[in-house]
């Protein structure tokens, strides 16, 4: 008796589904629970990790991704508008920053803004600002691409608008088309957001003073504990979570109301 | 709204001239406008036909200097606009301009669409460009939706904003290009009786039209495009009615035929 689409479709979820319980069970049975719990879940290091690893390790995490993100979005902000420029130059210029600090990996940023630059210029840079000037020169590059889409994304009409009334050219831009470029990349911008509150797990290449301490820094600085286990590790990356998982939903929330505004 | 409250609102405007010599503007190869030469007298109204891609939009872009010419002269008020040293910003401040697409700012109320210029061009303050924009929203029938945005409003109601929004500069000519094209036609009435006021209290007007009982009733006169030359102009009853040129009889047969239905671009 051969089968209706809809019942082959059927037959086909529970197949996977069967499979993926069957997969899960197998895992419960046979995995060796004292050793993991041990590894991953060991609840006296979890509470000696309390409570610095929220009033220090995440507020700093915070500090450090907030100052970045601000000289992100800020350089982001100049070097978008660059690449729109008429003047070729401002677009070079704008092009050659974009593709390096995109080409380049984060990590060898913050090695030469924490040990080359220092050496070669003889500058001492706080901590803070060189977490704010490596991490944030990437995240301005990233953040540049998203804000010319969102730039070019606003109807020329609205422009045109502002100029029929007599606006200069930067006024128009500061007081109609920015505003409304801002509310088009909130999403993508939040996901840049996401990636700084991550990658500011760098700063530990810096070599930081304990007061310094991130959450990532501030978890392996645990597991050296004896019988810390891995759960330091464990319990820090929650606390990215309680920050990457809540930026998530409001991205998405963002998402589906430029989505109505639109339709 | 009503005609007594809309002239009530309206001030004396003082209403300037337009006078374009030998216009001609490329876009590439493509020549658009083809020697253009167009007087408007302060306080005239004038009416702007013919058929999609004749170049409209391209000569009242060009008033504003939304377009550069390539060749020719423009007057505006005491503005020589196609004198490379004229000040752009300050000769727009007394030329208001209307989209086809309204084009109001979608971040802004309908109040803060008619105060913004206000408050950063004209450095009103925010107390006196309040006042204006109210007046500017009563005079188009709207005052009670001042705090609505535009995506709150009707077509119309939100061209009825963006008419108020030119109108809070105080401008002393203004340029409608195809005002009512993109509008449902129940609310096409409201946006052209507006306009009728604005030509009775004596705006110069330059207005790029499809609707031609409005050109015939409102305007001084009317000016027929095709390809970039004016082929006819006249007294508004006689370009309208008994035209003389075969293309100006052959663009109206197909607009004023209720069959024939007219792609707007
Ligand atoms: N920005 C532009 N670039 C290239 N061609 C254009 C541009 N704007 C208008 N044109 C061309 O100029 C011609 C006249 O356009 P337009 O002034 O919009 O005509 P109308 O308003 O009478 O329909 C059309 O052929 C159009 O394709
Ligand atoms: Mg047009």
């Amino acid at each position: 008796m051969a089968m209706t689409v809809r019942q082959r479709a059927r037959v086909s979820r529970s197949v996977q589904y069967g499979l993926l319980a069957l997969a899960v069970v197998l895992f419960i049975l046979f995995a060796d629970w004292a050793s993991i719990g041990k590894a991953f879940f060991n609840w006296d290091s979890a509470v000696k990790q309390f409570p610095e690893i929220i009033t220090l390790a995440l507020k700093n995490t915070l500090i450090y991704t907030a100052l970045s993100f601000v000289v992100g979005l800020s350089g982001g902000l100049l070097l978008a508008l660059m690449k729109l420029s008429s003047v070729a130059v401002w677009r070079w210029i704008a092009t050659l920053y974009i593709e390096f600090f995109r080409g380049v990996p984060a990590l060898l940023v913050f090695i030469a803004f924490g040990f080359g630059i220092p050496t070669a210029f003889g500058v001492r840079f706080d901590i803070y600002v060189t977490v704010m000037l490596a991490l944030g020169m990437v995240a301005a590059a990233y953040i540049a691409e998203t804000l010319r889409a969102g730039l070019q994304a606003v109807p020329k009409g609205q422009l045109e608008a502002a100029r029929s009334l007599g606006m200069p050219h930067w006024r128009a831009m500061v007081s109609i088309v920015i505003p409304q470029a801002f509310k088009i990349v909130l999403p993508p911008l939040t996901n840049e957001v996401i990636l700084l509150t991550k990658d500011s797990s760098l700063v530990y290449l810096l070599g930081l003073a304990a007061s310094q301490y991130e959450l990532t820094k501030f978890g392996r600085d645990g597991i050296t504990q004896p019988n810390a286990g891995l759960t330091p590790l464990v319990i820090a990356g929650a606390c990215y979570l309680i920050i990457t998982v809540p930026l998530g939903i409001l991205a998405r929330r963002f998402e589906s109301r430029t989505a109505k505004t639109k339709g | 709204m009503t005609e007594s409250t809309s002239s009530a609102a309206a001030k004396q405007i003082q209403a300037a001239g337009v006078s374009i010599k030998d216009l001609r503007k490329s876009y590439g190869a493509n020549e658009v406008l083809k020697g253009i030469d167009l007087e408007v007298a302060p306080g005239e109204v004038v009416c702007l036909i013919g058929p999609s891609g004749s170049g409209k939009s391209t000569l009242l872009r060009c008033v504003n200097l939304l377009e550069k010419p390539n060749v020719g002269t423009i007057h505006v008020g005491g503005f020589e606009s196609t004198d490379p040293d004229v000040d752009i910003d300050k000769m727009r401040r007394k030329v208001g301009m209307v989209f086809q697409q309204f084009n109001l700012f979608p971040h802004l109320s309908a109040l803060q669409n008619c105060t913004i210029a206000q408050t950063k061009v004209l450095k009103r303050s925010q107390a006196d460009a309040s006042d204006v924009a109210r007046k500017n929203l009563a005079r188009v029938g709207l005052d009670h939706l001042a705090d609505r945005f535009p995506d709150q409003l009707s077509g119309g109601q939100q061209q009825r904003v963006a008419i108020a929004r030119a109108l809070s500069m105080d401008p002393e000519l203004m340029l409608f290009d195809e005002p009512t094209s993109a509008l449902d036609p129940e609310t096409v009435g409201d946006v052209l009786a507006v306009m009728r006021n604005l030509a009775k209290e004596g705006m110069t007007m330059l207005v790029v039209t499809h609707e031609m009982g409005f050109a015939r009733e409102v305007a001084d006169r009317v000016v027929f495009m095709d390809g970039g030359v004016v082929v006819e102009e006249g007294a508004a009853e006689q370009v309208v009615s008994a035209p003389t040129q075969p293309r100006t009889k052959e663009f109206l047969r197909r607009v004023l035929d209720p069959t024939h239905i007219d792609i707007a671009e």
